[in-house]
Protein backbone atom coordinates (compact mmCIF):
# COMPACT_ATOMS: atom_id res chain seq x y z
CA UNK A 1 0.00 0.00 0.00
CA UNK A 2 1.19 3.18 -0.71
CA UNK A 3 1.07 5.19 2.24
CA UNK A 4 3.53 7.99 2.74
CA UNK A 5 5.88 7.66 5.63
CA UNK A 6 5.49 10.69 7.12
CA UNK A 7 1.63 10.47 7.47
CA UNK A 8 0.27 10.76 11.27
CA UNK A 9 -0.67 7.11 13.03
CA UNK A 10 -3.02 6.99 15.97
CA UNK A 11 -1.17 5.38 19.00
CA UNK A 12 -0.95 1.29 18.90
CA UNK A 13 -0.85 -1.80 20.60
CA UNK A 14 2.44 -0.86 22.69
CA UNK A 15 1.12 1.90 24.11
CA UNK A 16 -2.13 1.14 25.79
CA UNK A 17 -2.41 -0.53 29.55
CA UNK A 18 -4.01 -4.20 28.74
CA UNK A 19 -7.39 -4.53 29.17
CA UNK A 20 -9.57 -7.68 29.05
CA UNK A 21 -11.57 -5.74 25.68
CA UNK A 22 -8.53 -5.90 24.00
CA UNK A 23 -8.29 -10.15 24.58
CA UNK A 24 -12.16 -10.36 23.31
CA UNK A 25 -11.25 -8.14 19.76
CA UNK A 26 -8.81 -10.35 19.07
CA UNK A 27 -10.35 -13.32 20.28
CA UNK A 28 -13.47 -12.35 18.02
CA UNK A 29 -11.39 -12.27 15.27
CA UNK A 30 -9.29 -15.35 16.37
CA UNK A 31 -12.44 -17.62 16.55
CA UNK A 32 -14.07 -16.02 13.53
CA UNK A 33 -11.12 -17.29 11.62
CA UNK A 34 -11.44 -21.01 13.16
CA UNK A 35 -15.11 -21.22 12.50
CA UNK A 36 -14.30 -19.64 8.91
CA UNK A 37 -12.05 -22.20 7.86
CA UNK A 38 -12.06 -24.98 10.02
CA UNK A 39 -15.72 -25.05 11.46
CA UNK A 40 -16.78 -24.22 7.34
CA UNK A 41 -14.57 -27.16 6.10
CA UNK A 42 -16.13 -29.63 8.98
CA UNK A 43 -19.67 -28.08 8.18
CA UNK A 44 -19.18 -28.80 4.22
CA UNK A 45 -17.57 -31.85 4.87
CA UNK A 46 -20.50 -33.32 6.81
CA UNK A 47 -22.89 -32.53 4.19
CA UNK A 48 -21.11 -34.26 1.64
CA UNK A 49 -20.62 -37.33 4.12
CA UNK A 50 -24.08 -37.66 4.50
CA UNK A 51 -25.21 -37.09 0.78
CA UNK A 52 -22.38 -39.15 -0.23
CA UNK A 53 -24.17 -42.58 1.45
CA UNK A 54 -23.37 -44.62 4.34
CA UNK A 55 -20.20 -45.37 3.60
CA UNK A 56 -19.02 -42.17 3.18
CA UNK A 57 -20.59 -40.79 6.44
CA UNK A 58 -19.19 -43.81 8.31
CA UNK A 59 -16.00 -42.63 7.80
CA UNK A 60 -16.97 -39.19 8.25
CA UNK A 61 -17.85 -39.99 11.82
CA UNK A 62 -15.33 -42.18 12.75
CA UNK A 63 -13.00 -39.51 11.84
CA UNK A 64 -15.24 -36.59 13.66
CA UNK A 65 -15.51 -39.38 17.05
CA UNK A 66 -11.56 -39.69 17.07
CA UNK A 67 -9.60 -38.20 19.84
CA UNK A 68 -8.30 -35.43 17.67
CA UNK A 69 -11.63 -35.46 15.94
CA UNK A 70 -13.49 -34.41 18.91
CA UNK A 71 -10.62 -32.10 20.00
CA UNK A 72 -11.30 -30.10 17.32
CA UNK A 73 -15.11 -29.99 17.71
CA UNK A 74 -14.48 -28.83 21.45
CA UNK A 75 -12.35 -25.90 19.87
CA UNK A 76 -14.44 -25.13 17.04
CA UNK A 77 -17.46 -25.41 19.83
CA UNK A 78 -15.64 -23.02 22.11
CA UNK A 79 -14.70 -20.75 19.55
CA UNK A 80 -18.29 -20.58 18.09
CA UNK A 81 -20.03 -19.83 21.88
CA UNK A 82 -17.15 -16.71 21.96
CA UNK A 83 -17.64 -15.24 18.73
CA UNK A 84 -21.22 -15.66 19.31
CA UNK A 85 -21.35 -14.04 22.75
CA UNK A 86 -19.10 -11.21 21.57
CA UNK A 87 -21.13 -10.82 18.45
CA UNK A 88 -24.31 -10.21 20.71
CA UNK A 89 -21.75 -7.75 22.44
CA UNK A 90 -20.84 -6.09 19.34
CA UNK A 91 -24.36 -5.45 18.39
CA UNK A 92 -24.98 -3.78 21.68
CA UNK A 93 -22.27 -1.76 21.17
CA UNK A 94 -23.38 -0.70 17.57
CA UNK A 95 -26.00 0.85 19.55
CA UNK A 96 -23.77 3.21 21.09
CA UNK A 97 -24.07 1.65 24.34
CA UNK A 98 -22.20 -0.23 26.68
CA UNK A 99 -18.60 1.96 26.87
CA UNK A 100 -18.89 3.05 30.46
CA UNK A 101 -15.50 1.45 31.46
CA UNK A 102 -17.25 -0.93 34.33
CA UNK A 103 -19.87 -2.03 32.05
CA UNK A 104 -17.54 -2.45 29.10
CA UNK A 105 -15.39 -4.83 31.06
CA UNK A 106 -17.77 -6.52 32.78
CA UNK A 107 -19.45 -7.39 29.51
CA UNK A 108 -16.09 -8.25 27.96
CA UNK A 109 -15.13 -10.43 30.60
CA UNK A 110 -18.25 -12.44 31.03
CA UNK A 111 -17.97 -13.32 26.79
CA UNK A 112 -15.31 -15.44 27.83
CA UNK A 113 -17.27 -16.73 31.28
CA UNK A 114 -19.97 -17.48 28.85
CA UNK A 115 -18.39 -19.05 25.99
CA UNK A 116 -16.62 -21.58 28.53
CA UNK A 117 -19.54 -22.54 30.61
CA UNK A 118 -21.74 -22.87 27.39
CA UNK A 119 -18.36 -25.33 25.87
CA UNK A 120 -18.29 -27.31 29.33
CA UNK A 121 -22.11 -27.72 29.50
CA UNK A 122 -22.57 -29.15 25.62
CA UNK A 123 -19.32 -31.70 26.44
CA UNK A 124 -19.98 -32.71 30.06
CA UNK A 125 -22.94 -35.13 29.06
CA UNK A 126 -21.28 -36.49 25.78
CA UNK A 127 -17.73 -37.12 27.67
CA UNK A 128 -18.85 -38.15 31.32
CA UNK B 1 -2.68 17.96 -8.46
CA UNK B 2 -3.16 17.93 -12.41
CA UNK B 3 -4.18 20.80 -14.15
CA UNK B 4 -7.69 19.13 -15.34
CA UNK B 5 -11.58 20.57 -14.40
CA UNK B 6 -12.51 20.91 -10.74
CA UNK B 7 -14.80 17.16 -11.53
CA UNK B 8 -11.76 15.70 -13.17
CA UNK B 9 -9.10 16.13 -10.39
CA UNK B 10 -11.52 14.88 -7.74
CA UNK B 11 -12.86 11.71 -9.37
CA UNK B 12 -11.71 8.46 -8.00
CA UNK B 13 -10.52 9.83 -4.53
CA UNK B 14 -12.52 9.24 -1.60
CA UNK B 15 -14.70 6.33 -0.69
CA UNK B 16 -16.51 4.36 -2.77
CA UNK B 17 -19.32 4.81 -0.96
CA UNK B 18 -20.02 0.81 -0.35
CA UNK B 19 -18.61 0.88 3.42
CA UNK B 20 -22.10 1.39 5.15
CA UNK B 21 -23.40 -1.39 2.88
CA UNK B 22 -20.50 -3.68 3.90
CA UNK B 23 -21.34 -2.53 6.98
CA UNK B 24 -24.88 -3.90 7.27
CA UNK B 25 -24.17 -6.71 5.43
CA UNK B 26 -22.00 -7.95 8.23
CA UNK B 27 -24.64 -7.67 11.00
CA UNK B 28 -27.36 -8.84 8.96
CA UNK B 29 -26.07 -12.24 8.18
CA UNK B 30 -24.46 -12.27 11.65
CA UNK B 31 -28.29 -12.09 13.33
CA UNK B 32 -29.48 -14.73 10.96
CA UNK B 33 -26.16 -16.77 12.03
CA UNK B 34 -26.86 -16.48 15.80
CA UNK B 35 -30.88 -17.84 15.05
CA UNK B 36 -29.89 -20.85 12.51
CA UNK B 37 -26.81 -21.63 14.73
CA UNK B 38 -29.14 -22.27 17.52
CA UNK B 39 -31.38 -23.92 15.78
CA UNK B 40 -28.90 -26.42 14.07
CA UNK B 41 -26.80 -26.43 17.68
CA UNK B 42 -30.44 -27.68 19.21
CA UNK B 43 -31.26 -30.05 16.46
CA UNK B 44 -27.30 -31.96 16.31
CA UNK B 45 -28.07 -32.38 20.92
CA UNK B 46 -31.14 -33.82 20.07
CA UNK B 47 -30.31 -36.37 16.86
CA UNK B 48 -28.56 -39.82 16.69
CA UNK B 49 -25.76 -38.34 14.98
CA UNK B 50 -24.03 -41.35 14.10
CA UNK B 51 -27.24 -43.05 12.59
CA UNK B 52 -26.94 -42.39 8.68
CA UNK B 53 -30.22 -43.07 7.73
CA UNK B 54 -32.31 -40.79 10.66
CA UNK B 55 -30.03 -38.09 9.75
CA UNK B 56 -31.49 -38.73 5.37
CA UNK B 57 -34.83 -38.68 7.28
CA UNK B 58 -34.37 -35.26 9.06
CA UNK B 59 -32.70 -33.31 6.13
CA UNK B 60 -35.35 -34.95 3.69
CA UNK B 61 -37.70 -32.85 5.94
CA UNK B 62 -38.22 -29.34 4.31
CA UNK B 63 -38.29 -27.98 8.07
CA UNK B 64 -34.33 -29.11 8.49
CA UNK B 65 -33.85 -28.56 4.63
CA UNK B 66 -34.88 -24.89 4.14
CA UNK B 67 -33.10 -23.60 7.67
CA UNK B 68 -29.99 -25.35 6.80
CA UNK B 69 -29.91 -23.82 3.04
CA UNK B 70 -30.31 -20.04 4.88
CA UNK B 71 -27.74 -21.04 7.19
CA UNK B 72 -25.17 -22.23 4.63
CA UNK B 73 -25.80 -19.09 2.93
CA UNK B 74 -25.49 -16.64 5.64
CA UNK B 75 -23.00 -18.15 7.18
CA UNK B 76 -20.78 -18.32 4.27
CA UNK B 77 -21.32 -14.99 3.17
CA UNK B 78 -20.10 -14.05 7.05
CA UNK B 79 -17.63 -15.72 6.95
CA UNK B 80 -16.68 -13.97 3.21
CA UNK B 81 -17.28 -10.31 4.65
CA UNK B 82 -15.44 -11.36 7.91
CA UNK B 83 -12.09 -12.37 6.53
CA UNK B 84 -12.41 -9.68 3.68
CA UNK B 85 -11.81 -7.10 6.22
CA UNK B 86 -9.20 -9.50 7.86
CA UNK B 87 -7.10 -9.61 4.76
CA UNK B 88 -7.23 -5.84 3.97
CA UNK B 89 -6.10 -5.14 7.43
CA UNK B 90 -3.15 -7.32 7.76
CA UNK B 91 -1.82 -7.96 4.37
CA UNK B 92 -0.98 -5.13 2.95
CA UNK B 93 0.79 -5.93 -0.22
CA UNK B 94 -1.32 -4.78 -3.03
CA UNK B 95 -0.80 -7.99 -5.30
CA UNK B 96 -0.90 -10.59 -1.98
CA UNK B 97 -4.17 -8.37 -1.54
CA UNK B 98 -5.55 -9.27 -4.39
CA UNK B 99 -4.55 -13.10 -4.87
CA UNK B 100 -6.11 -13.31 -0.92
CA UNK B 101 -9.34 -12.20 -1.77
CA UNK B 102 -9.61 -14.03 -4.87
CA UNK B 103 -8.51 -17.01 -3.08
CA UNK B 104 -11.12 -16.12 -0.31
CA UNK B 105 -14.03 -15.59 -2.94
CA UNK B 106 -13.06 -18.90 -4.61
CA UNK B 107 -13.14 -20.65 -0.98
CA UNK B 108 -16.30 -19.14 -0.09
CA UNK B 109 -17.96 -19.94 -3.81
CA UNK B 110 -16.84 -23.83 -3.41
CA UNK B 111 -18.15 -24.23 -0.08
CA UNK B 112 -21.51 -23.10 -0.85
CA UNK B 113 -21.91 -24.74 -3.84
CA UNK B 114 -20.77 -28.17 -2.39
CA UNK B 115 -23.21 -27.69 1.02
CA UNK B 116 -25.60 -26.42 -0.97
CA UNK B 117 -25.61 -29.15 -3.36
CA UNK B 118 -25.67 -32.10 -1.04
CA UNK B 119 -28.63 -30.44 1.19
CA UNK B 120 -30.96 -30.54 -2.00
CA UNK B 121 -29.56 -33.77 -2.91
CA UNK B 122 -30.81 -35.17 0.14
CA UNK B 123 -34.04 -33.04 0.28
CA UNK B 124 -34.95 -34.12 -3.24
CA UNK B 125 -34.52 -38.15 -2.27
CA UNK B 126 -31.16 -38.41 -4.03
CA UNK B 127 -30.15 -40.27 -1.19
CA UNK B 128 -32.00 -43.41 -0.14
CA UNK B 129 -32.34 -43.42 3.75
Amino acid sequence: MAVSRSRPLSPHLTIWRWGVHMTVSILHRATGSALATAGVIGLVWWLAALAGGPESYAAFTECATSWFGRLVLIGLSWSFFQHLFSGLRHLVLDTGAGYELKTNRFWARMTIVGSVAATALLWAPILL
Amino acid sequence: MGSGTHLGRVRGLGSAKAGAHHWWLQRLTAVANAGLMIWLAVSLVRLPLGDHAAMIQWLASPLAAVPLLLLVVSVIWHLRLGLQVLIEDYVHDAGNRVAALLILNFYAAGAAAVAIFSVLKIAFGGVPA
